[in-house]
């Protein structure tokens, strides 16, 4: 309804422009056009993609059109894109992944550096105009030119890092030459989006503008009036060796906080390439590309791009619109809250209603603090909670596409809201409860139209986790939970479809984890001990932190429901938890649970014993045996989306590739065969799940 | 005086017109620093829950138009930014209208007038003051040194002009207290009040029982639940909840009035802070339809509005314009005293009120200021400003004139009353009168 009128003149002129530029034969995923100034305008526009990406196919487009410029140049050739998401996502990570033998990739790389190394030597001025997503290879490709113009709203980085990679294309020393070298680094070595004016700052851009001076801008670097910031005292002095190595100790010393060498090698490597590098670019290249290469076979890297994959396929499971605008949110609880000041702050119409003003107040001030931990404006903050509507009438019922109760977990009270919401909800309207332990089919008999009801399991914290569970009935519509995962989606969350079930898949699988972590306190051994055996394994956290992360009293109310519920053995809760919560001991948020809390951090003993023995099996097998039971039950029938919400949801060790990926790396019957000696050993609650055969 | 309204216009087709519903923010005390709420998010406040309550959509109105006096520079023509920001459409036309005291009012009339003649079928029209963010205002002595200091060209000049600094340059002027002095006649509003009490002979005492009455009739009303559905909550960032118009002080007494200071003309002056109206910010909305609008998105109306007038006067009494302006609605539709069921008029000061009323108590003064044969006699307590009014709520001023014509429309429909006229004196030396009657 907005900005029709503003989109058409957009369009209009968007049009005009295409109509100037002509297209090569043979090629098409570029344009090239002539101006009035003499410029070449190369125009990145990959066909039958929303994106642009780097692959053997754009490279090789791009190195017949500057055979044509070099047989008639121009005064300067511009690059830059036509798709609205930005300039070019980055490389063509499956492809590149795909590649078996090590002399293909070696080729591979070859023929995009010959590319990236003729267009940063052509004797015209070359400027590239990139705007949104400018990323890996694409950021790459920028570099080669002589100058760079951001558009505004500009978003760069090297996230290769993330996939077990660094870049291999250049990036290693082009950007290290270019940029001032540590916030090069920086950027190639933690994978974080640079936004906006950061990019100026760091001399990556000589200008970043509105695209409606983009002419002007480009103009103005071709002509030598503009020149990005050089950083040459930065550049001096980490241009000597024994700076360079004092440099390249520290940024060890840091990656090593986050990323363990022996899990993750690729920012090692990538000091290791900078510090040891020498004057000479065709030997830098070939050490970038040996490196590069190196870093492709390990594990690490197949297994992160399989992450990454997994993410673009559960992404995909909400591609469609979700038709979902407004968003009533029942109950203005601690998740209640937080899930409404998510959606509002994604840019949906939300009202949030509960029987008194003050939770919603409190809602309110939430918000404010989530927007400015997302670094948000204070106008896109005013937006936010102006979206935000604070409804005690639960007039926004009526207007709701999508209403999530989150009310207490008593099925008294919902049947109460169920009441209220079936008398003045739309028609096509769908109801999804954020329970955690309550049956659907215990609500379902509650609830006008069962077949557009679903359970929608958000993690807390609501803003931190990505994944969100789409729990269906056996009676919900398909379009039901259609329209959910798309809008998930549509508020930057990954759906997980799964099947009514008790924990449904997330907690079904963590809750023996953090049981069996209990029962080895019982047995004496160090809850630091503990915790180390499972961030050796590669978890972002030790079961014993997370069971204070996530609040005594809730896994107690959790772990209650599924040992009753679940066919399974479980460990035994113990006495002694139950008077711990009595004692109000309720982990982080009391201050004190297992461990004493200061400051949002757990305080730890050193020195304690490493972890030997079985620990570690004694803690993972068991989520991985329930990951299985979760299949053989029908709870999510794809392995892979098991494997992408454990990663999502709980942070199972990326580089693992997950629990059932993991599973099949170590070979299903020693699984089997271990989890019947550890069953031997400690009991049966390790029997292996007779799923295990069919995986 | 005349009575310049072209309600007796007989061109074009008349429509009638109806007030749907309305809602406004509690109107909250300024306690000497900013409130939390800007005018246009006042607006915001209590539009949200308005406009979430109806069965029709944002992009079902026509026409935003908004009452604000003091309008912040962030915030030029607020009616626009709180049109955009309650989710209306781009396409949606908004303009902030401005008659100090009676823009809220305005803002209804003109809508009123827009759908009465087939213009619009359904208007948001609201009024909106945030009197706790007045600025501080610079001196226009210290703007022109400023100014010739930056034309300064050589250093000799630049000293010559920088030695010109006087320390008065630096004492803000408070944009209130400028606001609320009449520039013409140079008085205090509240000078104007002492100056009518004097004419009209209303004691101290009387003003302060009239007082008294506003603050215990706001609370009943608050006690008893009459005003759910008109005041909304409002919701600060720091999560504080503003639910009800707190500047009620139910346990004050004629006693306790009687101690307080003058406020405007010491130490011989009667009117006091006891028996003003408060300084506070809210705003408010009413939906103003057409009959098409009510039939087209299923609406019950709360009333219908007949008429309007508005009326002017010298600046010094501008407190008694009410009295032109209603008499001149009663005379054109006929109307004895006791025709009208209930009574709004804006309690800008105690003594204001009751200086109206005398003048339709007196027979002198009806027939030589109204032209009439015998006086219509002032409306009883009981029909006027039955549940307070802005000695009790306070007086955000460009708020206030839409807040008595929806407070008008519902007290109407609780009380099974007919017809109401709500009306309020302007500073400037106007005033504005609204005839609705209950649907």
């Amino acid at each position: 309804m907005t900005s029709t009128i503003l989109q058409r003149v957009e369009d209009h002129r968007e049009r005009r422009e295409r109509r100037a530029e002509g297209s090569v034969t043979g090629v098409e995923n570029w344009r090239l056009a002539t101006d009035g100034d003499g410029f070449a305008w190369l125009v990145f526009d990959q066909a039958r993609s929303s994106v642009n990406t780097i692959s053997s196919t754009t490279l090789g487009e791009l190195d017949r059109l500057l055979d044509e410029i070099e047989a008639e140049p121009p005064r300067a050739l511009v690059i830059r894109s036509s798709k609205a998401h930005g300039f070019c996502a980055g490389g063509d990570i499956e492809a590149f992944a795909a590649i078996e033998d090590p002399q293909e990739l070696a080729d591979l790389l070859k023929r995009g550096h010959a590319v990236l190394d003729r267009l940063e030597g052509l004797a015209l001025p070359t400027v590239a105009v990139i705007h949104g997503h400018c990323l890996g290879g694409g950021l790459e490709l920028a570099l080669a030119c002589d100058q760079r113009i951001g558009l505004a709203g500009l978003q760069t980085g090297f996230p290769e890092v993330k996939i077990g990679l660094h870049p291999g294309l250049g990036g290693t020393f082009r950007a290290t030459r270019t940029l001032d070298p540590v916030a090069a680094m920086t950027a190639m070595l933690t994978g974080k989006t640079i936004y906006g004016e950061k990019n100026r700052a760091i001399g990556l851009v000589a200008d970043l503008v509105e695209p409606r001076h983009m002419h002007a801008a480009v103009a103005a670097a071709v002509g030598g009036q503009l020149s990005a910031k050089g950083h040459p005292w930065k550049r001096w002095a980490l241009g000597l060796d024994p700076v360079r190595r004092l440099a390249a100790g520290r940024m060890r010393a840091m990656t090593r906080a986050k990323a363990p060498p022996e899990h993750y090698p690729a920012p090692y490597a990538l000091i290791d390439l900078w510090q040891h590098q020498g004057q000479d670019t065709e030997q830098m290249r070939e050490n970038e590309s040996a490196s590069f290469g190196k870093l492709l076979s390990t594990d690490t890297a197949r297994n992160l791009i399989r992450v990454f994959s997994l993410r673009q396929k559960m992404k995909a499971l909400g591609d469609e619109a979700s038709g979902i605008r407004h968003v009533h949110v029942i109950g203005a609880g601690e998740m209640g809250a937080d899930i409404a000041g998510w959606c509002a702050l994604q840019g949906l119409r939300t009202s949030l209603s509960d029987m008194s003003p003050d939770p919603l107040g409190a809602a309110v001030r939430s918000t404010e603090r989530l927007c400015r931990s997302e670094h948000r404006s204070s106008i896109e903050t005013r937006d936010a909670l102006d979206r935000l509507v604070p409804d005690l009438d639960n007039a926004g019922i009526a207007w709701a596409d999508l209403i999530i109760e989150a009310v207490p977990e008593s099925i008294e009270i919902k049947q109460k809201v169920y009441e209220t919401v079936g008398k003045r909800m739309r028609e096509d309207a769908i109801l999804a409860s954020n329970t955690s332990s309550i049956p659907l089919e215990a609500l379902r008999e509650h609830v006008t139209r069962p077949a557009q009801f679903a359970g929608l399991h958000f993690f807390n914290p609501v803003a931190k986790m990505l994944v969100v569970e789409v729990v269906r009935h056996d009676g919900t519509d398909a379009t039901t939970v259609d329209a959910l995962r798309a809008f998930c989606n549509r508020i930057g969350k990954l759906p997980v479809p799964v099947a009514s079930y008790p924990g449904f898949l997330v907690n079904r699988a963590l809750m023996p984890y953090l049981l069996e972590a209990l029962v080895l306190l019982g047995e004496g051994v160090k809850q630091e001990t503990v915790d180390q055996a499972a961030l050796d394994f590669g978890m972002p956290m030790g079961p014993i932190e997370l069971a204070d992360q996530v609040g005594l009293d809730i896994c107690l109310d959790v772990g209650r429901m599924l040992t009753a519920s679940v066919a399974k053995p479980m460990p035994e809760l113990p006495d002694w938890l139950e008077r711990k919560v009595e004692r109000g001991e309720l982990g982080r948020k009391s201050g004190q649970g297992f461990y004493r809390w200061r400051q949002g951090k757990p305080q730890k003993e050193k020195g304690v014993p490493t972890p030997a023995g079985d620990i570690t099996d004694r803690l993972m097998l068991p989520l991985l045996d329930a990951c299985v039971e979760c299949r053989r039950e029908g709870v999510v029938d794809d392995p892979d989306l098991i494997d992408g919400a454990l990663i999502f949801a709980t942070g199972f060790a990326p580089f693992r590739g997950g629990p059932i990926h993991y599973a099949r790396a170590r070979g299903i019957e020693a699984i089997v065969g271990r989890l019947e000696g550890l069953a031997k050993a400690h009991g049966n609650r390790f029997e292996p799940d007779p799923g295990w055969a069919k995986l | 005086m005349h009575d310049r309204s072209d309600s007796t216009d007989k061109r074009g087709a008349r429509r009638p017109v109806y007030l749907v519903d309305g809602a406004r923010t509690p109107f909250i005390a300024a306690r000497g620093e900013p409130g939390p709420f800007s005018p246009v998010d006042l607006a915001v406040q209590c539009g949200r829950p308005l406009l979430l309550r109806q069965p029709f959509g944002a992009e079902a109105i026509d026409l935003v138009i908004l009452g604000c006096v003091n309008v912040p520079a962030e915030e030029m023509n607020p009616a626009r930014i709180a049109a955009l920001r309650l989710g209306l459409g781009a396409d949606t036309p908004a303009f902030t209208v401005q008659i100090n005291c009676g823009s809220g009012m305005q803002s209804i009339d003109t809508a009123f007038k827009y759908v009465r003649d087939g213009t619009a079928e359904l208007v948001l029209a609201g009024g909106t003051e945030a009197l706790s963010h007045a600025p501080l205002l610079v001196r226009q002595s210290a703007v022109r040194w400023l100014a010739s200091l930056r034309k300064a060209r050589s250093l000799r000049e630049r000293a010559k002009t920088l030695a010109g600094f006087r320390p008065g340059y630096l004492e803000p002027v408070v944009g209130l207290a400028r606001g609320l002095t009449d520039p013409v006649v140079d008085l205090n509003m509240g000078q104007t009040a002492e100056k009518l009490a004097f004419e009209l002979g209303v004691p101290r005492e009387e003003a302060d029982r009239y007082a008294v009455a506003s603050h215990i009739r706001l609370k009943r009303a608050q006690d008893e639940g009459w005003l759910h559905g008109e005041v909304m909550p409002a919701f600060a960032r720091d999560g504080k909840v503003y639910e009800a118009d707190d500047g009620v002080r139910p346990d004050t007494s004629v006693a306790k009035l009687a101690t307080l200071k003058p406020a405007f003309e010491r130490p011989y002056g009667q009117v006091t802070p006891g028996n003003s109206s408060q300084i506070t910010d809210g705003a408010s909305w009413v939906l103003v339809a057409s009959e098409a609008a009510l039939e087209r998105h299923g609406l019950e109306p709360l009333a219908v509005i007949r008429d309007s007038s508005w009326s002017a006067l010298d600046p010094s009494i501008m407190g008694l314009a009410p009295v032109l302006c209603a008499t001149a609605l009663m005379r054109r539709h006929e109307l004895a005293m006791d025709a009208v069921d209930l009574w709004e008029i804006n309690e800008a000061f105690a003594a204001q009120v009751l200086a109206c009323l005398a003048v339709w108590d007196s027979e002198e003064l009806s027939r030589e200021l109204l032209g009439l044969e015998a006086p219509l006699g002032a409306p009883a307590q009981d029909r006027l400003n039955v549940d307070g009014g802005a000695i009790s709520l306070g007086h955000p001023v460009g708020a206030s004139g839409n807040r008595i014509v929806l407070h008008l429309a519902r007290a109407l429909q609780r009380l099974g009353g007919h017809r109401g006229i709500a009306s309020e004196c302007i500073g400037g030396g106007q005033g504005g009168a609204m005839l609705i009657e209950r649907t």
